[in-house]
């Protein structure tokens, strides 16, 4: 899975951006069963205020909604991820993502995940610099590190480029560069507010890594910056 | 994916949420239409896109009359009102397009679940990325350009002629006819799907050598590559041997994958007391 790593954005992009995953290696290579530690992985998240949590069958903490009857139409949709939901939806082990914004909520969890020793994989994904500090902040140092190299030549200071910070975002490919940038227009042109905007897009990535913060951080400067 | 007409009010809504903007509003039919080859049926719009059960004709007429009055029938621009998105029924090769892009669906077609491997994100475990090895993720058409197989198997061609092993139990291996020169099957060559990884390991000392090779064949095929190098770190968590070769070859590391080194030959164990009542339910942790 690639799809937490290449994230477009420089690294001081990434201040806000710690996506720390867990999964059981494929293969029959690990005894016992993965899904209790996998969702002990989650609720110990919960302790410290992720922006997002999910897992790569069912999705993040805000979904699509679906309406049964018409007159729904005029109702408010939620716009705050719905975490309860995520656990309530587990069903099979995959890899579970937490997402935190805060060096020191993220610092806070890794160490309490090394502390708790579940036996299960655990990977960062955020810039060198922030891995490293989680790494010292437990006590622990990297077993394996996986560059990205980036997207062969689209460079830093690409037109669009918050376009493909917020595209980007969803290693799967599921949020559109044309969607992002109607979002980045709508709210330039105040009708929409950058935290409906952030739900729209979080609401078509389909495994909970999608930042929301970072998202709204990004629609933020781009209300007002150039390309 | 297809859109039903009798359902679709041309709200335009799913042309923004197609990744690979292979939606558009017929100018003759005022209908959202898929551009069939380059759908690659990854459903972002029918399962990203939000869905309400309005009366299409209703909305129709509301629009209409709007228009006159130069108003317009606005839904949030992530729902579609009249829940007009209609899976195909998709049979092969179709089908690859669908297991190589909807990230929700195991490989079916290929027998592997997921994308690729598990990188170095279980090296601890699997110790697939071993002392002195590295390995490459070569990922085609990722951010929003798509990739079509023949693309793909010039880069496998060009990474086989140079003896490098193709990592199996990857989707994109389990598509070749023949793994030793990176052939894909000819039947697929032209499905076009949102992105696919090729997946290679060599002994540090070529670290450059295909960098160099990738380079060349991504400046010939029209999509985007995106590489992802792993490797072991030393006892001390540091990386000293591959990361001086990438600087060295103008890259500038940011971001990365770490593996913290947390798994184990046992899972542990976590044993769950039934909730007596509504309230959340206690842990109670096993060995």
């Amino acid at each position: 899975m690639t799809n937490t790593l290449h994230r477009y954005g420089t690294a001081e992009s990434f201040v806000d951006d710690y996506v720390i995953f867990a999964l059981p290696a494929k293969g029959g290579m690990q005894q016992g069963d993965p899904l209790p530690a996998l969702r002990r992985f989650l609720e110990i998240a919960l302790e410290y205020n992720p922006v997002n949590i999910g897992d790569a069958m069912h999705g993040g903490g805000t979904r699509p909604t679906e309406h049964s009857r018409a007159i729904e139409h005029f109702a408010r949709r939620p716009i705050k991820p719905d975490f309860q939901k995520v656990l309530d939806g587990i069903g099979e082990p995959t890899t579970f993502s937490a997402v935190f914004a805060t060096r020191e909520d993220a610092e806070a969890f890794v160490t309490r995940i090394v502390a708790e020793d579940l036996g299960l994989s655990i990977n960062i994904s955020s810039s060198i610099a922030n891995a490293l500090g989680c790494c010292k902040a437990a006590g622990i140092t990297r077993h394996s590190v996986g560059y990205s190299l980036g997207f062969e030549g689209i460079q830093d200071n690409a037109p669009n480029r918050h376009v493909l910070s917020l595209s980007t975002m969803c290693g799967h490919g599921m949020i559109s560069q044309s969607l992002a940038k109607k979002m980045i227009d709508m709210v330039k042109e105040n009708r929409l507010s950058p935290d409906k905007a952030t739900a729209a897009l979080s609401r078509f990535c389909s495994c909970g890594i999608f930042n929301p913060v970072r998202a709204k951080r990004i629609i933020e400067e781009a209300r007002k910056k150039t390309f | 994916m297809k859109i039903s007409e009798s359902k679709c009010v041309g709200c335009g809504n799913c042309t923004y949420a197609c990744p690979m903007g292979a939606i558009y509003v017929d100018p003759v039919t005022r209908k959202a239409t898929v551009n069939s080859d380059e759908c690659v049926e990854c459903y972002a719009c029918y399962n990203g896109l939000s869905k309400e059960h309005l009366p299409p004709r209703t909305v129709r007429f509301t629009r209409r009359m709007m228009s006159k009055l130069w108003l317009r029938f606005e839904p949030d621009p992530d729902i579609c009102p009249t829940d007009a998105l209609e899976p195909d029924e998709l049979s092969w090769p179709r089908v690859v397009r669908r297991a190589f892009s909807d990230p929700r669906v195991p490989h079916e077609s290929t027998g592997v679940t997921g994308r690729g491997t598990e990188e170095v994100k279980t090296n601890e475990i699997s110790n697939r990325i071993g002392i002195g090895m590295v390995g490459f993720t070569i990922e085609f058409g990722r951010p929003g350009v798509g990739v079509r197989f023949h693309q793909i198997q010039e880069m496998s061609m060009a990474l086989a002629a140079l003896g490098v092993k193709i990592q199996p139990k990857n989707p994109v291996t389990a598509m070749m006819s023949d793994v030793d020169t990176g052939k894909i099957r000819d039947d697929i060559l032209n499905e076009k799907v949102l992105s696919a990884i090729l997946e290679i390991a060599v002994p540090v000392e070529r670290t450059e050598e295909i960098i160099r090779t990738v380079w060349a064949v991504e400046k010939k095929i029209d999509t985007i590559v995106v590489l992802g190098v792993g490797t072991r770190c030393d006892e001390d968590g540091e990386e000293r041997v591959v990361a001086p070769i990438l600087e060295r070859l103008g890259y500038t590391l940011k971001r990365a994958k770490t593996n913290l080194g947390l798994g184990r030959p046992q899972i542990r164990e976590i044993l769950r007391e039934a909730p007596a009542s509504a309230e959340p339910a206690k842990d109670a942790v096993a060995a």
